[in-house]
């Protein structure tokens, strides 16, 4: 748990500031625009061997992997985020003289809040797939290792266990904390009426 | 004059990558703590004037000063009040308010009692720590209007700022606004689609024309000493700027429509909504 906390916390930060210079600067949005699209379609455990050559067969290995399947989707609404900041609020700060960092952080960051807490969502899901998966192949302890640990065993109580404790932390997270997280967000923010 | 528009042009890039003028010799003056309101066909550039004025757009040819200081950036002297509120949805409504008094770096405390004042002025005290959503239309608008204030700007700049709402609450800010303007005689400078409300507010009405958006007509408002005015004269005014721009509408529905098309004057009667030429 600890791993995918803190590399869910790179992959917001550096999806934050890669968006940030897509939406920005038009030559990086054609270049590395581009690449962000194409890496996210990329299935997080394929960057597993990769990261065994760089990284070795630890626990490291499986941080980067969890990060990497964040780190795009991340980027990618982080962007559309910032994009779709309505103009009206922009021009109200410009009204009252804001600019700069000072624009940033508080017009442009807190008006792409509910689409960047879709871009966790989603992120969460990545994240979790790729923890299982680079637990079950590489080690390091954690629900993965002990799957893997009930399949050697020939143990399917063990096996079926695990996969129910899986799906539960998985939608614990996704439905209590990301779904509730997003309506109140929305509510507030004005993009969803009070249901 | 206070605030002088002199020889203003601007132009758009449309979809086609053709360039469209908007704007063309535009020259006005406003007299410090008058109310001058500006009504014109839909796209004659009323919108883009003020951005201009306000400084968040470029003309490509004239200047615009206030008080004699050229326009060229967006300045807390003149501040403007949009058709949306713009409430920023993430801040209470104190916190809204102060945004602009927090960026000139006023400590928070006296921005604060600046903030509750003007709230207090537009009768919205108990609404100090609620957030944007938790407000009508019209208390929304009320907000935006406060932040402008605290500001205590010399130009106030309003883009429809009523259109959006409902005719009661419409008529109450109609009050709450005139007695704002007399209480701290900021300058005004009102856009709107609805003559009657223009009348009924201002001192001028600016009547514009269109493609390429110019001023046609500048119509006084005959206002008796008392503050009552009959409403045989605010009628006789509102049939004059009407007539005014009904040759104006005709001419953009030509465009549209082709040459066939023969205008129904009867359309543009008063309905029983009183709101008359408010569909232009
Ligand atoms: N940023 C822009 N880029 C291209 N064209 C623009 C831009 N802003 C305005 N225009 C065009 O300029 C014209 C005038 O627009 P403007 O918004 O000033 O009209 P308006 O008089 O305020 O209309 P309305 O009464 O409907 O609000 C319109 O034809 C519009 O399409
Ligand atoms: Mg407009």
């Amino acid at each position: 748990m600890g791993r995918i906390l803190l590399g869910f916390t790179i992959a917001i930060v550096v999806g934050l500031i890669l968006g940030y210079f897509i939406w920005r600067y038009k030559l990086v949005e054609d270049t590395l625009g581009f690449v962000v699209t194409a890496l996210q379609s990329i299935p997080s455990i394929v960057w597993f061997p990769l990261a065994i050559i760089w990284f070795g067969l630890n626990d490291f290995s499986i941080l980067f992997i969890v990060t990497i399947g964040a780190t795009w989707t991340m980027t990618v609404n982080a962007t559309s985020g910032f994009k779709n900041v309505p103009q009206l609020y922009q021009r109200v700060a410009k009204v009252y003289g804001s600019s700069g960092f000072h624009f940033l952080r508080t017009v442009i960051l807190p008006a792409s809040v509910p689409q960047i807490i879709s871009g966790l969502r989603i992120a969460w899901a990545f994240s979790w797939r790729a923890l299982m998966a680079g637990e079950l192949l590489g080690g390091g302890g954690g629900l993965g290792q002990l799957l893997e640990m009930g399949r050697s065993l020939g143990q399917m109580d063990l096996v079926i266990s695990v996969m129910i404790i899986i799906a539960i932390i998985g939608t614990i997270v996704d439905n209590v904390v990301f779904s509730r997280l997003e309506r109140n967000v929305e509510v507030k923010w004005g993009i969803r009426g009070r249901a | 004059m206070y605030l002088r528009i002199d020889g203003i042009e601007k132009s758009f890039i449309d979809d086609r990558k053709e360039n469209v003028k908007v704007l063309e010799g535009i020259n006005l003056n406003v007299k410090k703590g008058s109310f001058v309101s500006i009504v014109g066909p839909s796209g004659c550039g009323k919108s883009t004037l003020l951005y201009l004025v306000a400084g968040l757009d470029k003309s490509d040819r004239g200047e615009i000063r206030v008080d004699g200081n050229l326009v060229t950036k967006p300045g807390p002297e003149r501040v403007v009040v949009f058709q949306e509120a713009g409430l920023f949805p993430w801040l209470t409504v104190l916190e809204n308010v102060t945004y602009g008094l927090i960026l000139k770096k006023m400590p928070k405390e006296v921005a604060k009692t600046k903030a509750l004042d003007v709230l207090k002025m537009v009768h919205l005290s108990r609404y100090v720590n609620s957030y944007p959503h938790e407000l009508s239309g019209g208390m929304k608008q009320r907000v935006s209007i406060a932040r402008a204030l605290v500001m205590e700007p010399d130009i106030l700049l309003m883009d429809e700022p009523f259109s959006a709402l409902d005719e009661q609450t419409r008529m109450v800010l109609h009050k709450e606004l005139l007695e704002i303007w007399r209480k701290t005689k900021v300058t005004i400078f009102f856009i709107t689609h609805n003559i009657r409300e223009a009348v009924l507010l201002s001192e001028e009405v600016v009547v514009f024309a269109t493609r390429p958006g110019r001023i046609k007509e500048i119509i006084p408002v005959p206002t008796m000493k008392d503050g009552v005015t009959p409403d045989s004269v605010t009628l006789n005014t509102e049939q004059r700027i009407l007539s005014i721009l009904q040759d104006e509408i005709e001419k953009v529905l030509k465009e549209e429509m082709g040459d066939d098309y023969s205008f129904k004057t009867d359309h543009l009667h008063r309905g029983d909504s009183g709101d008359m030429g408010s569909h232009i």
